[in-house]
């Protein structure tokens, strides 16, 4: 490797020195106006092709070409967006119809509970009804029956106290005069005449 | 005993003398490599927008992202009325750019070390960039020279030094470059110099500064191409746009 850059740098030194003893003009070649109006010609020359080359051939071709990148991946993220947007919307249709199934489903079943209770409700009353009326009836009829019982053993005890009566004495009492003693206990109250 | 670092930069005449009337415009090292920068963009770009995929391939890659490049570069600077111009500057980066990295080759010659190619060139821009402001700002233009917000007392002052600048900016614009590439060359070359005298004992040394200065003189030749682009970018910019 060293020796391989030694031997470069002998054989460039020979550029080199050729150059030392070529070199002999002081001061800056630049201020030398030999070559000027050659310069000066040669720049506009060469500037002038490359500026209307590139202006009317190539920079409008890179320039359409950007565009039409750009409108490619314009329309892509459009088209991406449609789709997005799209399956998006199917996504809400979904959850619309599913919501709405839940509610007619909830519907039903509320619907059917309401009718089941109404039913139950209606004929708990049915039966209500016909039991207060039967025990309306009951009681009318006992209520009959106690008014009726009083006047009944009224007529029992005066029946049977004249009988006995009879068979006691062995004479006719007179009916009215014993209807007027039972009243009169009846009246007073049984427990007090009949004891224990 | 070392070689002259200034021969580098000395033009010749290739092939004939041509001449019209009592002007010399012969055929000389510099006009070759002006055609040959020129002949390089030309194809390069010319391959770069050939077929359009929508995958770019390297040399359609390096055509599109240049282009992009100094579209940005106007845009920022400038704004979207310096559209029209985006050719010219365009062409003007790219034929600079080239010239300076055509340079680096060793056994070429740097057009753009020359201060009368510089001085065409930025002479054009000013030259042009003044004919715009007046044909789109009419005697309006004038009004450059007078920034806003200045005190009255210091006004005069104030419109001779922006006068100044102004009138000087064609120089500026072509010294920067001129100087760059040629202080860049001669110290390359001085360098060189160095590495042959010392000989391979002590010649190792200016050896890598040799080479860290060929990094640092791509880098410059970058630099200054975008540099000449961008202050033409802002002369447009003040024709067009008028913002003092």
């Amino acid at each position: 490797m060293i020796k391989k850059i030694f031997f470069q740098s002998i054989f460039f030194n020979f550029f080199f020195l050729k150059e030392v003893f070529s070199a002999e003009s002081g001061g800056m070649p630049q201020l030398n106006p030999e070559f000027w109006i050659s310069q000066i010609f040669w720049l506009s020359l060469t500037f002038g092709i490359l500026y209307i080359v590139l202006s009317k051939l190539i920079l409008p071709k890179i320039s359409a070409n950007l565009e039409l990148r750009k409108s490619q991946i314009q329309e892509n993220i459009e088209a991406a967006e449609k789709q997005r947007q799209s399956s998006e919307a199917k996504l809400k249709e979904y959850e619309e119809i599913v919501v709405k199934s839940k509610i007619e489903a909830k519907n039903i079943f509320k619907d059917a509970r309401e009718k089941a209770l109404k039913n139950i409700n209606s004929k708990k009353e049915n039966l209500d009804q016909q039991i207060d009326e039967e025990i309306k009836k009951a009681e009318k009829e006992i209520d009959v029956l106690k008014k009726n019982a009083p006047e009944k053993i009224n007529k029992i005890a005066i029946e049977t106290s004249s009988e006995i009566l009879k068979k006691l004495i062995g004479a006719d009492v007179n009916n009215s005069s014993i209807s007027a003693i039972v009243d009169d206990l009846s009246k007073r109250g049984g427990n007090k005449y009949y004891g224990n | 005993m070392a070689a002259n670092p200034m021969t580098q930069f000395e033009v010749y005449r290739i092939g004939p003398e041509i001449k019209i009337g009592s002007f010399d415009i012969s055929f000389t090292n510099a006009s070759l490599f002006m055609v040959i920068s020129s002949l390089a963009i030309l194809i390069i770009f010319n391959l770069g927008s050939k077929k359009n995929s929508l995958l770019p391939n390297k040399i359609q890659l390096l055509a599109e992202l240049s282009y992009t490049f100094v579209s940005k570069m106007i845009s920022d600077t400038a704004g979207s009325k310096a559209k029209p111009y985006f050719a010219f500057i365009f062409s003007l980066f790219m034929f600079v750019l080239f010239c300076n990295m055509f340079g680096m080759i060793p056994y070429t010659f740097t057009v753009t070390s020359h201060i009368i190619v510089t001085f065409v060139l930025a002479a054009f821009i000013f030259i042009g960039v003044t004919i715009i402001g007046f044909i789109k700002h009419g005697f309006g233009y004038l009004k450059l020279f007078v920034p806003s917000g200045v005190p009255v007392v210091l006004l005069p002052l104030i419109v001779i030094i922006e006068i100044i600048s102004y009138l000087s900016r064609p120089i500026s614009l072509s010294v920067r470059l001129f100087a760059n590439m040629m202080a860049g060359h001669t110290m390359m070359k001085v360098f060189g110099g160095f590495v042959i005298s010392l000989g391979i004992v002590g010649g190792w040394l200016p050896l890598s500064f040799s080479v860290a200065l060929t990094g640092l003189e791509i880098l410059v030749a970058f630099l200054q191409a975008y540099v000449f682009a961008i202050l033409t970018c802002i002369y447009l910019n003040d024709a067009l746009n008028l913002h003092h």
